[in-house]
């Protein structure tokens, strides 16, 4: 602890504690695993749909309430009921059937000459597509069909309306990631503002506005954001808007706590004794110190905010049909628990593992920037 | 004395190892140490931070944070106390060995009693109920000087000062007649008058219960006229031990003799009598508003500074002492007008009295202040540079980032820091190098006049001498006037020419530093200087 | 003491009259009424109706109605529930979902300090791990889901206990709604009790209880848990006040007839009243357990005696 030491250090660039911070987070296994988590199911919402072919409105009135399968749908032993069930509707007659690879080839017969159009009756079925005459025999009482299997994979299953439940999942990941960013965004704007200034006024403005977050911490809130949403209309910008709106209380207290005790610090001292301006110590002294606290309750605030959307949703106040969330799908899921568990379980799975990796992740930054805490 | 050093040890320590795991890799604190208590002697181990005198003990005492191990062998009357069961050591610990702390302010639960909390141990250590033990501890709390016991053994600790409560330790440490006391700087957080009545009550504890006092210390003013065997430590080895005197008057290793000469010396001339004034108070009143509440018209105030007048002359170091509330950073920060003030303040031929915070900005640069504690006043998200800079970005805004740069590396240069320093961040620095940045932020910007306040209070005080050479240095060079505040008045007697003492927001007594010090006219100059423990004989 | 409670009683009756005023005017400035539904009714029928319910009187007027008739008890009819008043509505359900709250309550409370205090003690062990990774789960898990998961394991597939009613209201009864309720709240009382224990095992204090040879027992239990309760008692208040008045979710999965639906129902139907009512009702309930929750800290830590 001599100043000895000093004239040996070269010219180097110190580490700042957000570095160091950095860091001490990627040593934190649970802390780093949970982040990985975090961007694998943020890439995987936002960018999965453009990687499957089913988009999340698309009706396959063929597979309502089908189990998740990695067998692709259908398979070899229903596509001839499938077949069947066509012909049967064609008015027309299966006398053959056969799949090879992607292609079938279909022998119908009937009394009458069949009309060539009789093919739009295969395309319209969710399982076959570009059905082609392939050959006419028997002045046309006998077609050789050729068309393309349309085999569908179905990995989470699909709902009650035949709609894939993976894009689904991925809808309402990116639905509910980003009412928990937004939300969480409004709260932070509104709370550090309020926090920073009842904090560095001080006195009799601190005291009215404290007092103020006080009598709005006994209004039942999550009762208002329901108020709100009911009488106002269930879009998806109202919902974060509100929820921010009404998650901003920890936040303004957390800023405020950490601004009155910066403002008793020294180095705020000897900043007025240079002569900064107020907003001159805000913006320099103030802002930057209290980033790592406020950082930290973004990852708590984070899934209180998703928690409340998704309780919105069972309500049946979230985001309006076809858009949907997790909370929405999970609810769901939760009405079909016995017939299609599924349902409920690949949502809850997305939805809890994101919870879970963001409370690691936060107690990763708290451990991280707090390092006196271990 | 002659005689203890031949007596068999009660306490035998040996090659203890004290070692850390940490994220960053093991720690060692302690590299294997030896040292003997003797019966009813005083030890003291003195070292600076971070030379593993207080570790040492909480390794014996098997205290140590859960990263801590222990290894290597202490023995008490031949009972090896390394590596015992916990319930084992119970048996050891608060009835034979006690320990009394740094912080008497955390040292105690807040939630209970002090009456209970004495209790507790006698109970524990003794058998019988909490009011069989009452007896007991009152009877404590009059041998330790704690006022009316009867009404006091109720109290909570949050109802007593600081010194009481070191006092309430005490009594909690001799409940059980222990063979050993260890006091971890006992008296560290007090202010000196305090130290002197709590140093003076263990001496006279000590005789009556002939116990053994294991010193932990890092002022060697206490260890002369305390202890009858030094040891010192460093860096988590010991330097050197021996007999008090022997190592004062004849140390023999380096680090000894440099701790014993880092003692403040030198004396300040005073300058000429016909200096004119830099920085003048005149009448000077501080009300602080004790929590009014909100809806609450009338609010207690209390009034830190009460009618003091201070002139600064040019070249002048006006030296400030006081006990804690005694209101003498508060008359610093009066005097920079960074607080609201009554009064009459002059700078220079100027008035500023009246001068609001945009008026008083252009005379910033011209009167600085100093900090006490160097971890608190820098912003611990800028670098060093942005740090000794920001002055120069207020008053000089027209200078480029090269030039900026360039008086950084000036700046640094005259505190005698490395100028790489100053692409480093505050938390890679020591205490002492703290401070050097702390002054080079007030110094980039040539000012006339400079509070000190407590600029030395935080540090070892080997540092404490550079630090006190370098603003010495900076004063000569460059013509500058200090308020010097202090509680420790043998920094204050080396820096300045002229004393202010203060109780209780007033002055006491002022005058020529060497009439104070050599013929004090106050009770109260003459208790405080009566109670600092110099290092001299 | 006395005097700190009248105080707080006092500095109440402003808080309550700000959170019924900005509820009330929240409501009526929100589009839309109790009437209009999706067939619109005829002008007359609605005329009547609103005439009935004084909606055709001017905005103060209705407030000022509203909060005379609030002082004396009356929080006027339900215009969904049209034979009931508020009132009695609320007087019905509330017995129901405080009982149930309170089990909940005390499981989450017991619960979660006990294990909370286990993980704290064997800190960064498989053990404390394990413990709060079941405790992350039990926060992120919304209800509505635990509650359905509950029923098809205990109700359906074991048929151990009935899946939903208030029955006799049994124990059997009051099981999964219960575990349903507590389970998120046990979860934080863990992660805080957790946290605060580690820290106060950290604190100087502590350090002189086992210096002076205290057994573990004694420096956790008495002096630890003692300190490390403070934040818990914190949260006491809006965690009692909140499951004390119902929670919608789990009233509505194990059909509780409490009144934690009403609200929802009320928002849901823009049953002014009712919506009023409760708002009120757990206003009431947070201002109440915040000011039990101060008595309490004051016998817990002395250094916040109200005199």
């Amino acid at each position: 602890m001599t100043d000895a030491l000093l004239s040996a250090v070269p010219e180097v660039k110190g580490r700042s504690l957000f570095q160091l911070a950095v860091m001490r987070f990627r040593r934190n296994r649970p802390a780093m695993a949970g982040a990985v988590m975090l961007v694998l199911i943020a890439c995987l919402s936002f960018f999965g749909p453009f990687f499957i072919s089913h988009s999340y409105d698309q009706v396959f009135s063929s597979y309502v309430t089908i189990p998740p399968s990695l067998e692709p749908r259908p398979g070899e032993d229903t596509l001839e009921e499938a077949m069947k069930g066509v012909a049967t509707r064609a008015r027309v007659e299966l006398q053959s059937f056969s799949v090879e690879g992607e292609t079938f080839t279909a022998v119908i017969t009937a009394k009458d000459p069949i009309d060539p159009r009789a093919t739009r009756y295969f395309d319209r079925a969710n399982e076959f597509d570009k059905t082609e005459v392939a050959a006419t025999e028997d002045e046309g009482r006998k077609l050789t069909l050729k068309g393309v299997v349309d085999r569908e994979y179905f990995l989470f299953g699909t709902d009650t309306n035949g709609r894939d439940l993976m894009a689904r999942v991925m809808l309402g990941g990116q639905i509910s990631i980003a009412v928990g960013l937004l939300a969480s965004l409004v709260s932070l704007g509104i709370g550090v503002t309020y926090g920073a200034i009842s904090g560095y006024m001080g006195g009799r403005v601190d005291n009215v506005m404290m007092r103020f977050v006080e009598i709005l911490y006994s209004l039942p809130f999550v009762f208002l954001v329901v108020v709100l949403v009911v009488f106002f209309g269930r879009s998806f910008i109202l919902i974060f808007l509100v929820i921010g709106a009404v998650e901003w209380l920890d936040m303004a207290r957390i800023v405020r706590g950490q601004t009155l005790s910066l403002k008793r610090r020294e180095f705020i001292g000897a900043a007025e004794a240079l002569g900064l301006t107020d907003w001159q110590i805000i913006r320099r002294h103030v802002i930057p110190n209290t980033i790592g606290p406020v950082v930290i309750f973004v990852t708590v605030i984070v899934p209180k905010v998703i928690l409340l959307e998704s309780f919105l949703s069972f309500l049946g106040l979230g985001v309006q049909a076809p858009l949907t969330s997790w909370g929405s799908l999970i609810a769901e899921g939760a009405n079909n628990i016995q017939s299609a568990p599924w349902l409920l379980i690949f949502p809850a799975i997305f939805f809890v593992v994101t919870l879970f990796s963001l409370n690691f992740v936060g107690d990763g930054l708290r451990d991280a920037f707090d390092p006196k805490d271990r | 004395m002659e005689n203890t050093k031949t007596m068999e040890p009660i306490l035998a320590v040996r090659d203890l190892k004290v070692s850390f795991t940490t994220p960053d890799g093991d720690v060692n604190a302690v590299k294997g140490i030896s040292l003997d208590v003797r019966p009813g002697e005083t030890l003291a181990v003195v070292g600076e931070s971070g030379s593993g005198k207080s570790q040492t003990m909480m390794g014996i005492m098997g205290l140590l944070a859960s990263n801590g191990r222990v290894t290597g062998s202490a023995r008490y009357r031949g009972q090896e106390m390394v590596g015992l069961p916990p319930k084992a050591l119970n048996e050891i610990r608060g009835a034979k060995i006690t320990m009394i702390f740094q912080e008497p302010m955390t040292s105690l639960d807040p939630l209970y009693p002090i009456g209970k909390q004495i209790a507790e141990v006698i109970v524990h250590h003794r058998g019988g109920s909490q009011r069989e033990a009452r007896p007991r501890v009152l009877e404590l709390l009059k041998l330790v000087g704690i006022p009316d016991p009867e009404r006091r053994i109720d109290s909570y600790p949050h109802e007593m000062s600081g010194g009481q409560r070191q006092r309430v330790m005490i009594a909690m440490a001799l409940a059980n007649e222990p063979d050993i006391l260890i006091a971890d700087e006992p008296t560290t957080a007090l202010d000196v008058t305090i130290q002197a009545q709590i140093l003076k009550l263990l001496r006279d504890l000590q005789k009556r219960f002939d116990m053994a006092i294991v010193l932990i210390t890092h002022d060697l003013g206490i260890v002369r006229h305390f202890a009858e065997r030094v040891v010192v430590m460093r860096r988590g080895e010991v330097v050197e031990q021996g007999a008090t005197a022997e190592i004062f008057e004849n140390p023999k290793a380096d680090y000894t003799r440099m701790l014993i000469e880092a003692e403040p010396h030198g004396r300040k001339v005073a300058p000429a009598d016909n200096a004119p004034i830099i920085l003048e108070g005149r009448n000077v009143v501080v009300d602080y508003k004790i929590d009014g509440g909100f809806l609450k018209k009338r609010a207690n105030t209390f009034r830190a500074v009460d009618n003091v007048s201070i002139s600064l002359h040019e070249g002048q170091t006006i030296g400030i002492v006081g006990e804690s509330g005694s209101g003498k950073s508060t008359l610093g920060r009066a005097l920079l007008r960074l607080i609201a003030s009554k009064g009459a303040y002059r700078f220079g031929k100027t008035d500023i009295s009246e001068l609001d915070r945009a008026g008083m900005r252009p005379l910033r640069r011209s009167m600085q202040v100093v900090f006490q504690d160097p971890y608190g006043s820098l912003s611990p998200r800028q670098t060093v540079g942005e740090i000794i800079t920001e002055g120069l970005y207020v008053h000089e805004p027209q200078l480029s980032r090269a030039e900026r740069d360039k008086r950084a590396i000036e700046a640094l240069k005259e505190v005698g820091l490395d100028p790489s320093a100053r692409n480093r961040y505050p938390h890679e620095f020591s205490g002492g190098q703290r401070q050097r940045i702390a002054i080079a932020r007030a110094m980039i910007l040539k000012p006339q006049a400079v509070i000190l306040d407590e600029p030395t209070s935080a540090l070892d005080r080997s540092v404490q001498g550079q630090v006190i050479e370098l603003l010495r240095d900076l004063q000569s060079r460059h013509g500058l006037s200090y308020v010097f505040i202090s509680h420790d008045l043998s920094v204050v007697r080396a820096m300045s020419d002229y004393v202010v003492v203060m109780k209780d927001g007033r002055i006491v007594e002022e005058g020529p530093t060497d009439a104070i010090f050599n013929a004090p006219k106050a009770d109260y100059t003459r208790t405080l200087i009566g109670a600092a423990y110099n290092i001299g004989p | 003491m006395l005097a700190f409670v009248l105080r707080r009683l006092a500095s109440a009756v402003p808080t309550l009259f700000i959170v019924v005023t900005i509820s009330f005017f929240l409501m009526r400035f929100a589009p839309g009424g109790p009437f209009n539904l999706e067939r619109p009714l005829p002008p007359a029928t609605m005329e009547n109706l609103m005439r009935a319910y004084q909606l055709d009187q001017p905005l103060w007027r209705q407030y000022l109605t509203y909060m005379s008739n609030a002082l004396t008890g009356d929080f006027g009819p339900s215009y969904i529930y049209k034979d009931n008043s508020v009132a009695e509505l609320i007087g019905k359900g509330l017995p129901y979902s405080m009982e149930l709250g309170f089990y909940a309550l005390l499981l989450a409370l017991v619960g979660g300090v006990i294990v909370g205090t286990i993980a704290a003690l064997r800190q960064n062990s498989a053990l404390d791990f394990a413990v709060m990774s079941v405790a992350t789960v039990g926060v992120t898990v919304p209800n509505f889901v635990v509650g359905p998961v509950l029923t098809l394991i205990f109700a359906i597939t074991l048929a151990w206990l009935p899946a939903g009613g208030w029955g006799d209201g049994s124990l059997r009864f009051l099981i999964l709604p219960m575990i349903a309720l507590a389970l998120p709240q046990l979860a934080v009382f863990a992660r805080l009790t957790r946290g605060s224990m580690i820290e106060a095992l950290r604190t100087d204090h502590i350090r002189t209880a086992r210096a002076y040879g205290l057994p573990a027992k004694s420096v956790v239990v008495v002096h630890a848990m003692r300190g490390a309760m403070l934040p818990i008692v914190s949260y006491l208040a809006p965690c009692a006040a909140a499951l004390l008045t119902g929670s919608a979710v789990v009233e509505t999965i194990f059909t509780i007839p409490g009144v934690g639906r009403y609200f929802v129902l009320g928002a849901i139907n823009r049953d002014y009243t009712l919506v009023m009512g409760t708002v009120v009702l757990i206003a009431i309930f947070v201002i109440v357990f915040n000011l039990l929750v101060d008595i309490l800290y004051g016998l817990l830590d002395p250094r916040v005696r109200h005199d």
